[in-house]
Formats: structure tokens, C-alpha cells, sequence
């Protein structure tokens, strides 16, 4: 695909649009370390959010909230609220695995399965009962186009997915988010180890992705989240150590006309 | 006051030649070392080699046992019974090793994780003979005889630890971010565990195997206290006048297992203690069947694994 095509399919950038995901006075503790304070997000629908602050300001932990990832590291312990179309995430009752499903995730590092590339897409789908194989192959390919990786694996879709290239790969990880129809991805430095070119096509694949899925990206890159989020929230440590939202705006606000010091600061690269 | 670089020119040739000299005789030390500690492995493999490989021919491999000063006698018998009893090992030992490791590689600080670490490293420093003592009282004693049952117990008990450090080592190597990919597609941890982390992990753990095998092969202890030995042993026999009796499956397979089985190092051992130099003899050739047996082991695992790694790679 060529650079010009992706660029026409750039996706509209806007302020109104409905809210997703509302972080509220969120609490993070691990062990009898607090690790996030009284967060507050609106994270828009279809919209690119990016989470941007210095290292160990909270941004993983943050992200990792948002499909109840942090469940999963012994000792934590969560407060407040995450609503996702209104519902608490963490309410009684609620499914983690329903919030996974809905919610997915793409990390720092590509991290195909042992497996094809074939059933590195249909995992997720198998897990919730499709078997049929028609029915795999139509979500293989839809969800191999949406990443921009099928006219490159179609002839191979039985080959390991190691066999692929590290930006390739990445793509595959992020067709395997995509196979189980999730409305949220949430992106963890997904190009911090990948090549400039690969970057690149990581990026232009989230504006396209933007049509459909709301994102919410951490970036330790500032040029990243200026070119590809709509929406950034700068976090920093208080006194405490514990991660704070200081700024949150669209994000042409927050990178020419910042509210915050500190958040001027980290964006111009005098700190950080 | 000088330079570095005066310094340095003025020290320079005296130090250099004297660190050459270093390096060259540590270098001479180090390999002379190694060709030394290579000694006894092919002396060992070189001597079993010449002195078994006198005895060694077909007959020897398939025939019966014979009495003394009967020739064309064999050890099929012991190899039968090695196989029989290594099987047994490896069918109790790898589903609780496995399962295990599982549990201690994920909740390595809850209770059970930490005795089951604990008492892992405590059973691999049993002696092996006391592993043999306590299969004896708990299933020789009680079934009222020796069996290979109670022997492939014993070598599963011997084998058990392990497969389950090398399991966990290895399931702890897997990058945590491949497991919560694939708890983020809402798996469960079971299948998470079955159809992510194992496949990850394979290659290590079938090479753990590997080496709980090889190292269970060998012992010779635990299996005089259980399959005692037993020179009639003779598994196709039982199952042809299994099947003239239309005994079912399971009642030969029962035959099979329940009562004294031979094996290759037991064999060894009985035949290198007897006064006759043509039993002496047959112990060597014995030494080295035992030695032939687990190279193939190690061998037919290695291609395995490195086939099964091209194939991942792609």
C-alpha cells in the first residue's frame, strides 16, 4: 500500500465526539504502593488518545486499567471507576473476559503466539466457540486486511508467525486484536521497537484504524503523539510518586499552547 | 610531571610482553584442563566400546537369555524390560511434573508453590537407593512381589524432579507479555497455559525430559528393591499366549507390568559379579547396548526439537 493511499484515508479528528471510556478518580495501588491518583479521563469514541509522561509516571499501569489487565499482578488493588458505554468496568458482576474481549491490546513488543500466522488471528475467535472454518477464514482475512498485513501473508498464512519481519509482526499482533471485534485497543509503545519505516506504517494503520475502534496509545515518543492522536493526556509523578493525569486536551492544545509548565516543558524536550 | 602518553611509552613494551605471557599460559592452562576433564568421557565411552563390542551381534539383541555355557544367549529380556519399565516412569512422572510445574511457574509464592519448590530440591538430593527402599515398602510389600510396576514408580519418583525444575525454568522464560496477550483475548489461564505457554516452552521441557530419561535409564539401585530382575521376562510371549487365552488388553497388559521385569542395568550388575569371564564379557556388551540406547534417545529428541524449531521459525 502506498503512502499517498494512506494518507486519504486519514480519519477526522473531533472534539464532540461521544465519550467511550470515562476514567473516574481512579486509584491504583500496588501493594502498599499507590502507583495512580485520582485520575480522571474522557477517553472520545473513534478518536486517538495518547498517554505521554516521563518513565515510571503510571502510563502502563494506566493503560492496563482499561481491560482490568492489573487483575493480573498479584497485590494490586483498584479504586474508582472505569465506565465503558457507561458501565463500571470493575462492578460486581461484570466479566472480565467480556471486558477483554471488548477492550483489546497490542504491546511494546510484537508477540505473535507459537503458532501460524492463521491461528495466531483465529485464537481469539476459537475462544469464543468458532470453529467453523468458512467462518474462521472470513475473520482471518478481514482481520489481516484491517492491520494492512494480508497482501503480504496471504500466501503464507500456514507459516509461523515468527517468520515474519518485526514491523510485520507487530501488524499480525494487532489483525489478532482485531479478529474478536473489540471497540477499544489499547497500544503500549507499539512502535518503540520497531524501525523508523515500520513506525511509520504502524501509524498510518492507527489513523485508519481510528474509522472503527477508539484507541488509547502510551508513547514515550512526543513526535508520535503529535502526529497520530487526536487527544493527549500528559502524566507525572506527585510528591508521593504516584502517577498523575496534569493535563489533558486535544492535542494540538497540549503541544502549542499547554496550560501546565511541566507539560511544556516535556513537550518541547526541555525534561523528561 | 609526565603524560599519559610519556607514561605510558615508557611502561608500554615491558607490560605488554608480560600481559602476552599471561594470556598465552592461561590460554595453554585452560585447554590442557578441558582435553583433561574429556579423559574419562571417552575413555569410558572408548573402553565400553572395545571390550562390549566383542559380544555384540543381532543374536545378542534378540535372543533369550541362555543358560552358562549355552551360546547365542541375548539380553532381549533386559531390553524388553527397560522399555517396559521406562515407559511406566515416563507415564507417572510427566503428568504430575508438568501439572506442577504449571502451578509453581504461575503462583510461585503461594503455599503450595513455595513447598512444592522446596520439596522438589529435597528430592533431588535423595540417594537413589532410598527412593528404591521406599517403593519397596509402599508397593512391593503391600502387591505381596516384585514388580515392574513398582520399578517404573520408583524411576517416575527419581524422575520427577527433574521435569519439574526444568519445566518451571523453562515456562518462566516465556515473555509474560505473550501470556497476557492472550488472557487480553479473554482466555482462560488453562488455555492460556495449554495452547501458549506450553507450545513456548516445548522445546525445553522435552529436553528436561530428555534428561530425567537418560539419567532413570541408568539406575540400578531402585530397581533391585522393585523390578528385581528377571531373565524369563519375555512381553511377546506373554501376549501371544495372552491372546490364545482371550485374556482382554488390559489383563496382558496387567501380566505385563505386575510381575519382576528385567532390565539393562540389572543385568550388568548380575552378570559382571558372576566368576564366568563369558557372563564378564556379556555384562560389557550389556554397558554398551545401555550406552547405544540412550544416545538413540538423545539423538531421535535432538532432530525432534530441531525440526520443531525450523518449523516455528518458518
Amino acid at each position: 500500500m502506498t503512502m499517498q493511499l494512506m494518507t486519504e484515508v486519514k480519519h477526522a479528528s473531533n472534539g464532540n465526539a461521544p465519550v467511550k471510556v470515562n476514567v473516574k478518580n481512579l486509584d491504583v495501588h500496588y501493594g502498599s504502593f499507590r502507583a495512580l491518583a485520582g485520575i480522571d479521563l474522557a477517553v472520545r469514541e473513534k478518536q486517538i488518545t495518547a498517554i505521554i509522561g516521563p518513565s515510571g509516571c503510571g502510563k502502563s499501569t494506566l493503560l492496563r486499567s482499561f481491560n482490568r489487565m492489573n487483575d493480573l499482578t498479584p497485590g494490586s488493588r483498584t479504586y474508582g471507576e472505569i465506565t465503558l458505554d457507561g458501565g463500571n468496568i470493575f462492578a460486581p458482576g461484570v466479566d472480565v473476559v467480556d471486558i477483554r474481549r471488548r477492550v483489546g491490546m497490542v504491546f511494546q513488543r510484537p508477540n505473535p503466539f507459537p503458532k501460524s500466522i492463521y491461528d495466531n488471528v483465529a485464537y481469539g475467535p476459537r475462544l469464543y466457540g468458532i470453529h467453523r472454518r468458512r467462518d474462521l477464514d472470513g475473520i482471518v482475512e478481514r482481520s489481516l486486511h484491517s492491520a494492512a498485513l494480508w497482501d503480504e501473508v496471504k500466501d503464507k498464512l500456514g507459516q509461523s508467525g515468527f517468520s515474519l519481519s518485526g514491523g510485520q509482526q507487530q501488524r499480525l499482533c494487532i489483525a489478532r486484536a482485531l479478529a474478536v471485534e473489540p471497540e477499544v485497543i489499547l497500544m503500549d509503545e507499539p512502535a518503540s521497537a520497531l524501525d523508523p519505516i515500520s513506525t511509520l506504517r504502524i501509524e498510518e494503520l492507527m489513523h485508519d484504524l481510528a474509522h472503527d475502534y477508539t484507541i488509547i496509545i502510551v508513547t514515550h515518543n512526543m513526535q508520535q503523539a503529535a502526529r497520530v492522536s487526536d487527544f493527549t493526556a500528559m502524566m507525572m509523578i506527585d510528591d508521593r510518586r504516584a502517577g498523575r493525569v496534569i493535563e489533558f486536551d486535544q492535542t494540538n492544545v497540549i503541544f502549542t499552547r499547554p496550560r501546565d509548565k511541566r507539560t511544556e516543558d516535556y513537550v518541547t524536550g526541555r525534561f523528561g | 610531571m609526565s603524560t599519559f602518553t610519556e607514561l605510558m611509552q615508557h611502561h608500554h613494551a615491558a607490560r605488554m610482553r608480560s600481559r602476552k605471557i599471561t594470556n598465552g599460559v592461561m590460554l595453554a592452562l585452560t585447554g590442557m584442563l578441558t582435553a583433561l576433564a574429556l579423559v574419562p568421557l571417552f575413555w569410558i565411552i572408548g573402553y565400553v566400546v572395545v571390550r562390549g563390542g566383542k559380544s555384540i551381534n543381532l543374536a545378542f539383541f534378540i535372543n533369550m537369555p541362555t543358560p552358562l555355557g549355552v551360546s547365542g544367549g541375548g539380553v532381549r529380556s533386559a531390553i524388553e524390560g527397560t522399555l517396559v519399565i521406562t515407559l511406566l516412569a515416563v507415564a507417572f512422572a510427566i503428568p504430575p511434573g508438568v501439572l506442577a510445574a504449571f502451578y509453581a511457574a504461575r503462583y510461585p509464592n503461594r503455599p503450595l508453590g513455595v513447598a512444592l519448590r522446596f520439596s522438589t530440591d529435597v528430592l533431588a538430593g535423595v540417594p537413589s537407593i532410598v527412593i528404591g527402599l521406599f517403593a519397596y515398602s509402599v508397593l512391593v510389600v503391600p502387591m505381596g512381589h516384585f514388580s515392574g510396576l513398582a520399578g517404573g514408580a520408583a524411576l517416575a519418583v527419581l524422575m520427577l524432579p527433574t521435569i519439574i525444575r526444568t519445566t518451571e525454568e523453562m515456562l518462566k522464560l516465556v515473555p509474560g507479555t505473550l501470556r497476557e496477550a492472550s488472557l487480553g483475548l479473554g482466555a482462560t489461564e488453562w488455555k492460556t497455559s495449554l495452547s501458549v505457554l506450553f507450545p513456548a516452552a516445548a522445546n525445553g521441557i522435552i529436553t528436561g525430559f530428555l534428561l530425567a530419561l537418560a539419567r532413570a535409564v541408568g539406575e540400578t539401585a531402585p530397581l533391585l528393591m522393585t523390578a528385581l530382575g528377571n531373565e524369563r521376562f519375555d512381553v511377546g510371549q506373554i501376549i501371544n499366549s495372552g491372546i490364545l487365552s482371550h485374556q482382554s488388553i488390559f489383563a496382558i497388559f496387567g501380566r505385563i507390568i505386575n510381575q519382576p521385569v528385567d532390565s539393562l542395568p540389572l543385568a550388568l550388575w548380575k552378570y559382571a559379579q558372576q566368576p564366568y569371564p563369558e557372563r564378564v564379557e556379556q555384562s560389557w556388551a550389556v554397558a554398551l547396548v545401555l550406552m547405544i540406547l540412550v544416545l538413540l534417545v538423545n539423538i531421535a529428541t535432538r532432530i525432534w526439537v530441531q525440526a520443531r524449531a525450523r518449523k516455528l521459525k518458518g
